[in-house]
């Protein structure tokens, strides 16, 4: 098996708010987070799939397709965006990495035409970041 | 705690960042062997790094935060386990496990493991360390129970 991991940049803007809880309550879980006005990250995405190079191509999957892909589910999405308002995928969540990576996943995952998703990695920083994987093909399980 | 994702897992990774001195010196060897095994870092005055902690946990996200924990929190647990008794401070003097071993990134890796383990509302999955931009030493607890494995 080889991984290949293509990746993408895209800016937005999110709040963390849940409005089945306080005002207070919301300031005291989500901090600074919780800005009524909102606030915004420069992401960055990595998203590898995993396979046996094609014998004709030697390619896991054609990375101009990957491209198209993603500039189709991800960028067109997500890119210069507002996360609670105009992202339907994530209506109802809070927009935190972890959830904006498993959106992610499931809006990628059927669409990868060749070889199959084996890892989602969003940072919303450099230092935080929210990985996505099949269960049983994370790092520290055998890869199946 | 991962099936509540649809055959998802779902961890989250933190980096942190603290700077400290060390010396690679073993008293199993003599010091013509600790010499040639470590060379420079055998340097008698010890020398320095500036560590990047890189630290991925697992669990399930709740549906009210979104969250797999609370990053207040575990910047809190990290705080007080690795970067309060670590940062500015010389490993080989002022961490009592790098007394008797050799405060090499392997070992530190392990240790920051075993201190991290007890993060009581998410799995530690594993800790990686850059020593610096171009070495960097990771470790997943082979042989080591976390916390959420109720092993403890």
């Amino acid at each position: 098996m080889v991984l290949l991991t293509r990746k993408i940049e895209f800016s937005a803007s999110h709040r963390y708010n849940n409005p089945a809880m306080s005002e207070e309550e919301n300031r005291r879980v989500f901090g600074k987070c919780n800005n009524p006005h909102g606030h915004g990250h420069n992401y960055t995405l990595e998203v590898t799939v995993a396979g046996e190079p094609d014998p004709v191509t030697g390619m896991v999957v054609d990375l101009a397709d990957l491209k198209k892909i993603l500039e189709q589910e991800v960028m067109r999405r997500m890119d210069h965006r507002h996360l609670n308002f105009e992202v339907p995928e994530l209506a109802g969540q809070i927009p935190t990495c972890e959830n904006v990576a498993r959106v992610i996943w499931s809006l990628l995952e059927p669409k990868i035409p060749q070889g199959r998703l084996h890892r989602v990695r969003l940072y919303e920083s450099p230092d935080l970041f929210a990985d996505c994987y099949r269960n049983g093909a994370g790092r520290n399980e055998s890869a199946s | 705690m991962t099936a509540a994702h649809g055959g998802l897992k779902i961890e989250l990774g933190r980096r942190y960042r603290f700077a400290a001195s060390h010396r690679l010196h073993s008293a199993q060897l003599s010091d013509a062997e600790n010499a040639r095994i470590y060379g420079k870092c055998n340097n008698a005055c010890g020398h320095g790094h500036n560590y990047v902690v890189e630290i991925s946990v697992s669990g399930d996200v709740d549906p009210a935060t979104g969250m797999i924990a609370n990053l207040a929190d575990l910047d809190d647990f990290v705080q007080r386990e690795v970067l309060e008794p670590f940062d500015h401070r010389s490993l080989n003097d002022e961490v009592e496990l790098f007394q008797a071993e050799v405060p090499t990134t392997e070992n530190l890796c392990i240790e920051i493991y075993r201190r991290l383990r007890a993060f009581p509302t998410a799995k530690l999955e594993r800790v990686r360390i850059e020593e610096t931009p171009n070495n960097s030493f990771e470790f997943a607890g082979d042989g080591i129970a976390s916390a959420s494995d109720g092993a403890l």
